[in-house]
């Protein structure tokens, strides 16, 4: 698998967001290729959560650009995005809390890029949730409802796939569950951005990290070279270094 | 598509040939039609409220917009009061379209200014200096078309439909998007769903319902003045009816109206006071230990209800 060779099937171009003076992303550039994993790593309050959410159409830009497949998607909405295929997990999960687990994929899976619903029960067989399929998703556990998050998102049929810190929170074991799963949706194709601040989880998903601070990129490549790089090691330091 | 079947056949047949026969067997007629007005209000309210979450506090302004736009229709246009009935709808679907900005307030805010705009239509409909135009304050009269008959029948055929429209949202892909947006509108937004489009649609659907059964009202009674098709107690009483029963189902608001408008009759008239502190305690008890209503709770019980 080389994905470099490939045209990119996410970029982002100098993109700026302000909340009132504050520069939460001060031109951040970057690329993902289908079937890539990048890691968007960074301490807290350096952007990364505000890139995925105006790549994902919950704000709109302030400068710059986001384009999907060649074709410019910045300040589209939500449901648009979703059914071109941009998708998103949620840092703290979002469930419809009062429909069922399957009536949640089910909903995604109406609306999203393509239809059907015998992809239902398979999702929630592989993400485990088959047993509360008929349970209200109030009824599931911080873990599980991260996995409702994540099969929601799958049901729309993404092509790109944004994980906002899907790792906190979980279990070792579930921990390396999901790191493979998530290696999987990689492997059929999926791109995904993946949000995270354990870096023992995003050493052993992601192809690539960027690494933000303040608003801006401050190292590209890969985790083993970042965690050589004087500035990362600088903006980490007495954070989370000891991770 | 199976349990909307069923959900037809345990409530809207029964319901809707109960409202058709029940004439015949009993003599007030008046209390009967008044009966199918609230069941179809208290389900005009779960379109929008149990499907959307937007508590319409002043959904009294779609009824008495129905209830003027059929009038004036009857009064300037001399149209046939089914024609009218029709007009009498569309006013209110206009000023539920003029009021979609609306959405923008959430929870409380909604709820109040949308009780504040159906204050302001009461306002200009009931101002004298449009005399000409809504009769002002002196009220309506219509007894060129009085229709008792006809116009209960119609009546009976809005409430069949507007339970089969609740019968559609509770088991369609439609409802399940409204219900998705009323949990959480961003993630409903993210799984696909038109959140503004749907909203909207469910909105004017709401509007609608009331309009048709406000335009019936007045053609029934015939007589009426402003403060009557815009008095608060219409919204207030259709609210309570839903949530006592549990909204987003068929059958709660249809109980909320049977029980609680069937006590309002029994006692209400004859011992106000008493009436009061029941309804009073009644709604307490609600809030209190049943905020989803009697459905959900049945439904804990094991029993399937619609």
């Amino acid at each position: 698998m080389s994905p470099e060779k490939e045209a990119p099937l996410l970029a982002v171009e100098a993109l700026e967001k302000r909340f009132s003076g504050f520069r939460a992303l001060d031109g951040v550039s970057f690329e993902v290729r289908p079937g890539e994993i990048l890691g968007l790593v960074g301490p807290n309050g350096s952007g990364k959560t505000t890139c995925i959410n105006v790549i994902t159409g919950l704000y709109r830009p302030d400068g710059g650009k986001v384009t999907f497949e060649g074709h410019p998607i910045n300040g589209l909405p939500s449901h648009r995005l979703a059914r071109l295929g941009v998708n998103r997990t949620f840092q703290v999960p979002r469930p419809f809390p009062s429909l069922t687990v399957r009536e949640n994929v089910a909903v995604a899976a109406y609306h999203g890029r393509r239809a059907g619903g015998a992809e239902i029960e398979t999702l929630l067989l592989s993400l485990e949730l088959d047993a509360y399929a008929d349970k209200p998703a109030a009824d599931l556990n911080s873990a599980q409802q991260k996995m409702l998050d994540l099969a929601r998102a799958l049901a729309t049929g993404p092509r790109l796939l944004c994980v906002d810190e899907l790792a906190a929170g979980l279990s070792r074991t579930e921990l390396e569950r999901v790191a493979l799963r998530l290696r999987a949706f990689a492997g059929s194709g999926i791109a995904l951005l993946v949000v995270e601040h354990l870096m023992g989880f995003i050493g052993e998903v992601t192809d690539r990290v960027v690494v933000l601070n303040a608003g801006k990129i401050i190292f590209e490549g890969t985790l083993a070279e970042a965690i050589r790089d004087r500035r990362v090691v600088e903006v980490f330091l007495g954070t989370e270094h000891a991770v | 598509m199976l349990r909307g079947v069923r959900d037809s056949l345990v409530v809207v047949v029964p319901l809707t040939a109960a409202a058709a026969l029940l004439p015949f067997a009993y003599s007030n007629e008046l209390l009967l039609f008044n009966f199918i007005v609230f069941l179809v209000l208290a389900q005009g309210v779960n379109v929008i409220y149990g499907f959307t979450g937007y508590l319409p506090f002043g959904y009294v302004g779609f009824f008495g917009t129905g209830a003027y736009g059929f009038s004036l229709a009857v009064i300037h246009l001399h149209l046939f009061p089914l024609v009218a009935l029709g007009l009498g709808a569309a006013a209110a679907v206009l000023l539920a379209l003029l009021l979609t900005p609306l959405f923008r307030l959430s929870g409380a805010y909604f709820a109040i200014a949308s009780f504040a705009a159906a204050f302001a239509v009461y306002e200009v409909v009931s101002n004298p200096h449009l005399d000409a135009i809504t009769k002002g304050p002196y009220g309506i009269s219509l007894s060129q078309i009085y229709n008792p008959q006809l116009s209960y029948g119609v009546a009976v055929v809005i409430l069949a439909v507007t339970l089969g429209v609740t019968v559609y949202l509770k088991n369609s892909r439609f409802g399940l998007s409204l219900r998705s947006i009323r949990d959480d509108s961003l993630s409903a937004a993210m799984a696909g769903v038109n959140v503004v489009r749907a909203r909207t649609l469910a909105w004017l659907i709401s509007a609608l319902i009331a309009g048709l059964i406000g335009g019936v009202f007045a053609w029934y009674v015939s007589v009426f003045y402003p403060e009557t098709v815009f008095g608060a107690e219409f919204s207030v009483f259709a609210i309570v009816f839903a949530l006592f029963g549990g909204v987003a189902t068929v059958s709660g608001p249809v109980l909320g109206v049977i029980f609680l408008y069937g006590i309002y009759n029994v006692i209400g008239i004859s011992a106000p006071q008493y009436f009061q502190l029941i309804y009073g305690l009644l709604i307490m008890g609600l809030v209190l230990f049943l905020p989803g209503g009697v459905v959900p709770l049945l439904r804990r019980w094991g029993i399937d209800v619609p």
